[in-house]
C-alpha cells in the first residue's frame, strides 16, 4: 500500500516526504487521511487567504488498482465559508498522484512571487510563474504549460484562471481541461499562495498481495461497470438527464427560486443538448464510463461572414441549473456561452449562477441599484450576464467586490437575505425537492448535495419525521466517508457496495469486514465534524433562506416548523457526536 | 499472426484502461500502476480536440531494434520486436529511434514495448482497439 505523503512548503521553497503507514491503515485514504493531515498541519484559526492555510490532496488505496476509483479529495480552509473546505475532482489527478508514488500531498506557506510546481520522480520543481500570472483564461494557461512540460498522457495539470488570482471566494481549480475542484474556493487559496498551477507526473508501480484474486476482482468490477445498469444514467445523457424529471417534479430552481418549474426546461435539457450539441465524450483516467459530455458550439465571427469558431464546452446538470434555469436562460447557445465564460475564468459555476440570480432579484426589488450592478441584470439576458461574469472577475466597483465574496456576505452588506440562497455560506445546488435536500445542504459537512443526497431521500420517501430525515442524512453521509476515502467516484456507488469493497481490499493485502468499513465511515464523519467545530462551525447559526418555504416543491410548500425541529435535533446530534 | 490494431481512433475517450490492462498482462506478476505499460492514451493537445492511443505498430524493419547495442530488441517475424529484458542496458536509444514515441521508460530505467499480446483490447470499452489476424 502507498503511504508516502509529500509536504511542500511554498514559503521557503522546500519539500520532504514522510511515510505514514499509521495514517493510511487507520483512515483508509482520501478524506479520512486528509482530515488527519489538515489537523496536523493547520491551525484551525488560520486566515483562509493567509500563509497559514494548508491544502491537502489525498488519494485512496483503490487508485489505480481498480477502475472507477480515480477521484482526489482536496481539503483546505474555505475562503467562502471561513470553515472547512472540501472539494473532489476526477480527471487524471488521482492516478497521477498515485503513479508518482504518493498517497497525499500537503501544500503549506505562501510564495513571494508567482510560481507553478512540477512534481515528478521524487522531486519537486519550483518553476517561475511570473510570465503566466495574469492570464485570466485557464484554458490558455493549460495550453502553455502543456507545451512546456513533458508527461503527455500521464500527467495532471491543476491550475487557476483569473478568478483565483483575484481571490474570488468561489474560484475553482481546474484539472486537465474539464474537471474541477469546484466548490468552496480552492482556486482563491491557490491564488493567495501565488500558486498558478500544479503538475504531477510519474510512472511507478506496486504489486498486489494476491495476484490471481486481484485480476478476478478487477474483472468483476469492470464487467459490472460496462454490462449492468448500475451506471447507465451516466453512460447516456449524463447528469443533464435530470433537467426534465426535476422540472416535472416541481424541483428545478428557476429565476432565483421564484419558481421550481422552468418554461424552457426542454430547450436546455440533456435530451436537447445531446440532439443538437453533443460533440464528444471523454473519460477520467481509468474509467470506462466517459461521462464527460462536451457540447460543440459554433459561433460566427462578429463582423466577418463565413468565419466560425467552434468551441467545446463541458456540461452537467449543475451548470444547466445554475447558469440556465436559475438565471432564466432558456437558450442553449446562451447557456453554453455562459458556461464557457465561467470555465475560462475558473469560477465555480454553481456559486456564480446563484450569486447572479440573487443580484438580479436584488436589483428588481430595489435592494441594490443599477449603479451597483453597472448593467441592467434581468432574467434571461445572456449578454448582460456575460458582462456580469467579467465584472465578478474584474471587480470594478464595491458591489462586485462584495459579490465576489459570495451571497451570504453580499446579503449581509446589502440585505435581501430572505432570497439569498446559501447554506452554511455555500450557494445552493439545484434541487428543490423537499425537506431532505435543504436539510442536507445545511447539515452536510461540505454543504453539498453530494454529502448526503437529500434529493434522493425526497424522491424515495414520504411521511417521515424531522428526526428520521436527519438520521437518514447522517447515516448516508457516514457511508459516503468510506467512498470518499477509497476514493471511488460517487457515480459508481451502486457498484462499490460494502461487500465488494471488502473483497477488493483482500488482494491488496488488507482484511476488512463490511462492519468494520461502516464503523470507519462513522469515525471519519466524527473526526471531520470535530475539525469543523474547531474551525468555528456552530449548527445553531445555520440559516434556512425564507424563499425555500414560499415555493411549491415535490413535497408541496415546505413547513418552517419541520425544518426548525430537524435543526434542533441536528444540534443535539452534533453535541452527542462531538462530545 | 495476430496483432493489436486500431479500429477507429476517433472513438478514443482517453480513459487509459488499455494502459492499466497492459500493466496487469502477466498472470504471475500483474502490476498496479503504469511503470511497465507499453501503451499510452493521450489527449490531442487538450481533450477538446479528442484523444488518441500510442503503441508499437509492429514495423517490419523496426528502427528500435537496429539501434539496440546489445540485441535486447530483436525483430520478430511478421513485424514488431521481441524484448529480452536481461540484455537491456537502459540506454534508451530505441526510444529516440521510434518515430511514434511508442517505447516507454520504466521506473527501473529499462523500457516497456508492446509485444502484441492483445490483453488490453479486451478492456477497451469503446471499440478503439482490437486483436486480429493480420497479413505478414
Amino acid at each position: 500500500m502507498r503511504d508516502a505523503v509529500l509536504v511542500i512548503d511554498l514559503s521557503n521553497y522546500s519539500y520532504e516526504v514522510e511515510h505514514r503507514p499509521d495514517l493510511f491503515e487507520k483512515w483508509i485514504g482520501g478524506t479520512g487521511v486528509a482530515v488527519q493531515l489538515l489537523k496536523e498541519h493547520m491551525n484551525p484559526e488560520a486566515d483562509p487567504l493567509g500563509e497559514d492555510n494548508v491544502i491537502v490532496f489525498a488519494t485512496g488505496p483503490f487508485t489505480p488498482a481498480y477502475p472507477l476509483a480515480s477521484k482526489t479529495v482536496a481539503l483546505f480552509k474555505s475562503p467562502l465559508t471561513g470553515n472547512l473546505g472540501e472539494s473532489h475532482a476526477g480527471g487524471r489527478t488521482a492516478t497521477s498522484i498515485a503513479n508518482a508514488g504518493y498517497g497525499a500531498i500537503v501544500i503549506k506557506g505562501q510564495s513571494k512571487k508567482p510560481v507553478y510546481l512540477v512534481v515528478e520522480n521524487g522531486e519537486v520543481h519550483f518553476r517561475d510563474g511570473r510570465v503566466i500570472w495574469g492570464i485570466p483564461d485557464s484554458l490558455i494557461v493549460g495550453r502553455i504549460i502543456a507545451e512546456n512540460e513533458p508527461g503527455r498522457g500521464i500527467r495532471t495539470m491543476m491550475r487557476i484562471g483569473g478568478a483565483g488570482e483575484k481571490l474570488v471566494r468561489y474560484a475553482c481549480v481546474t484539472t486537465e481541461t474539464y474537471r474541477h475542484f469546484g466548490r468552496l474556493g480552492l482556486g482563491a487559496v491557490f491564488g493567495s499562495k501565488r500558486l498558478k498551477a500544479l503538475i504531477i507526473r510519474g510512472r511507478k508501480k506496486y504489486l498486489p498481495a494476491n495476484t490471481k484474486k486481484f485480476r478476478e476482482v478487477y474483472d468483476e468490477i469492470y464487467r459490472t461497470a460496462i454490462e449492468s445498469d448500475a451506471m447507465k444514467k451516466y453512460h447516456l445523457l449524463g447528469t443533464a438527464g435530470n433537467v426534465i424529471p426535476l422540472n416535472e417534479l416541481n424541483s428545478l430552481p428557476t429565476k432565483n427560486l421564484q419558481s421550481a418549474k422552468f418554461e424552457s426546461a426542454e430547450e436546455i435539457s440533456g435530451e436537447a443538448l445531446a440532439e443538437h450539441n453533443l460533440g464528444r465524450r471523454i473519460a477520467c483516467s481509468h474509467c470506462p464510463i466517459a461521462c464527460i459530455h462536451l457540447a460543440a458550439l459554433r459561433i460566427p465571427y462578429e463582423n466577418e461572414p463565413y468565419f466560425y469558431k467552434t468551441i467545446m464546452i463541458s456540461y452537467d446538470y449543475e451548470l444547466i441549473y445554475s447558469l440556465g434555469s436559475m438565471l432564466g436562460v432558456g437558450s442553449r447557445d446562451g447557456l453554453l456561452r455562459l458556461i464557457h465564460r465561467v470555465e475560462s475564468y475558473g469560477l465555480d459555476a454553481m456559486s456564480t449562477g446563484v450569486c447572479l440570480a440573487w443580484a438580479t432579484e436584488a436589483l428588481l426589488r430595489g435592494v441594490v441599484s443599477e449603479e451597483d450592478t453597472i448593467i441592467k441584470l434581468s432574467f434571461g439576458n445572456v449578454e448582460n450576464y456575460l458582462k456580469a461574469i467579467d465584472y465578478i472577475y474584474e471587480q470594478p466597483n464595491e458591489f462586485y467586490r462584495h459579490l465576489a465574496m459570495g451571497i451570504e456576505h453580499a446579503s449581509d452588506v446589502y440585505g435581501g437575505k430572505d432570497f439569498a440562497l446559501a447554506f452554511g455560506g455555500n450557494e445552493m445546488p439545484g434541487y428543490h425537492t423537499g425537506y431532505a435536500a435543504h436539510l442536507g445542504y445545511a447539515t452536510g459537512l461540505r454543504h453539498s448535495h453530494l454529502d448526503s443526497a437529500g434529493y434522493s431521500i425526497d424522491q424515495k420517501v414520504r411521511d417521515v419525521t424531522p428526526e428520521e430525515v436527519v438520521d437518514k442524512l447522517i447515516s448516508e453521509e457516514c457511508w459516503r466517508q468510506v467512498l470518499s476515502s477509497l476514493v471511488v467516484c460517487f457515480f459508481a456507488r451502486g457498484i462499490y457496495t460494502s461487500d465488494l469493497i471488502s473483497r477488493a481490499f483482500e488482494p491488496l493485502g488488507v482484511e476488512i469486514s463490511e462492519e468494520e468499513l461502516k464503523k470507519k465511515g462513522e469515525e471519519i464523519y466524527k473526526e471531520k465534524l470535530k475539525l469543523k467545530v474547531e474551525m468555528g462551525f456552530n449548527p445553531e447559526n445555520l440559516r434556512f433562506p425564507k424563499r425555500i418555504f414560499e415555493i411549491e416543491s415535490l413535497h408541496g410548500k415546505l413547513d418552517e416548523r419541520f425544518i426548525e425541529e430537524a435543526k434542533n435535533y441536528y444540534i443535539k446530534k452534533v453535541r452527542e457526536i462531538v462530545g | 499472426m495476430k496483432q493489436l490494431v486500431v479500429k477507429d481512433i476517433e472513438k478514443c475517450v482517453g480513459c487509459g484502461l488499455c494502459m492499466y490492462a497492459c500493466s496487469r498482462k502477466f498472470v504471475k506478476r500483474p502490476e498496479i500502476g503504469n511503470s511497465s505499460s507499453a501503451i499510452l492514451a493521450v489527449s490531442l493537445s487538450g481533450f477538446e480536440r479528442g484523444a488518441t492511443v500510442i503503441f508499437c505498430r509492429a514495423c517490419t524493419e523496426p528502427p528500435c531494434a537496429q539501434v539496440c547495442p546489445t540485441g535486447a530488441l530483436k525483430p520478430k517475424r511478421g513485424g514488431g520486436v521481441v524484448y529480452i529484458e536481461n540484455l537491456c542496458l537502459g540506454c534508451k536509444y530505441c526510444m529516440d529511434a521510434c518515430t511514434l514515441n511508442a517505447i516507454f521508460e520504466r521506473e527501473d530505467g529499462k523500457i516497456a514495448v508492446c509485444i502484441h499480446c492483445g490483453y488490453c483490447s479486451s478492456y477497451c470499452p469503446h471499440g478503439v482497439l482490437a486483436y486480429e489476424e493480420v497479413e505478414a
